[in-house]
């Protein structure tokens, strides 16, 4: 796996951690929000912190997508779950929260996980057999570029 | 009868998750490599491949549904149950949606992989 592939990996994780994460301070600042006065919502984006989120997790998209199009969905889910951990990182150590011991076994957990799936290959479908007739001219050596792990 | 509406409204955040993430995840493989396309056609290519695939748009009304879903659903149920489930739930379903729909191998690997990410999340939310 190249070093690019490491890097959007790590970025699809620190973007949906970062954007929850300011998602969230943001919504506190702006209050509880009515089902009954959704709307509502709508004026919570003028909140910088949930601006900012929305960034983030627009950029989390464009990522998870570049990932999805050279990884198998069974390889990206986990390998990008360190976002949970991060999350709860980023409560103990910088916002000073308490993190029970339970939580310290789900970060273990999870990072468990995260070492299974990365030792294995990334891509395991065939994507020519996916390919829509529209797509470009075959690329034979697509599949063993995809295979390398 | 409540807790009928809490594990229903679960049940439907899962699904659209599932099926949200499954058709991006085919809508992408659909596209190729992005990588070697932008070297190959140009970004904006790319970009007009991408937003011309209908996968991508089935995925992200599935991924609306569930959104909604959720929202209706913690007006029932508290978000330290409704949220973890739903999450747990999301990395076993797309194990097996990803194995029957876009013909993954998913071997022990990734079947321990799902199933210790899926207790780490609902440990670490609940």
């Amino acid at each position: 796996m190249t070093l690019r592939k490491y890097l959007v990996l790590a970025g699809v994780t620190v973007f949906g951690a970062a954007g929850d994460s300011m998602l969230s301070h943001g919504m506190k600042q702006t209050g509880n929000i009515s089902l009954h006065h959704l709307p509502s919502v709508i004026l919570a984006v003028l909140n910088p912190g949930v601006a900012f989120g929305i960034v983030l997790l627009l950029g989390f998209v464009v990522l998870n997508m570049n990932a999805l199009s050279w990884a198998d969905l069974t390889y990206v889910l986990p390998a990008t779950s360190l976002g949970y951990v991060l999350i709860a990182l980023i409560a103990r150590f910088v916002l000073h929260e308490q993190v029970s011991l339970l939580r310290w076994l789900g970060i273990v957990l999870i990072s468990g996980g995260v070492g299974f799936v990365a030792g294995g290959p990334m891509l395991t479908s065939h994507p020519h057999h996916e390919t829509s007739a529209t797509a470009v001219e075959p690329e034979p050596v697509a599949v063993s570029r995809g295979l390398e792990s | 009868m409540k807790h009928i509406y809490i594990w229903g409204g679960i049940l439907v955040i899962t699904l659209g998750s599932v099926v949200g993430d499954v058709l991006l995840a085919r809508a992408m493989k659909q596209v190729g490599d992005v990588h070697h396309l932008w070297r190959r056609v140009g970004f904006w290519t790319v970009v007009a491949r991408v937003l011309s695939n209908p996968n991508l748009f089935l995925g992200i009304a599935a991924m609306a549904v569930a959104f909604f879903s959720l929202l209706f659903t913690l007006s029932w149920g508290d978000v330290s149950l409704v949220a973890p489930a739903a999450a747990s739930l999301t990395f076993i379903g797309n194990a097996f949606a990803a194995k029957i729909f876009l013909h993954e191998k998913v071997d022990r690997r990734r079947w321990i992989a799902a199933v210790l990410v899926a207790a780490g999340v609902a440990l670490l939310a609940g």
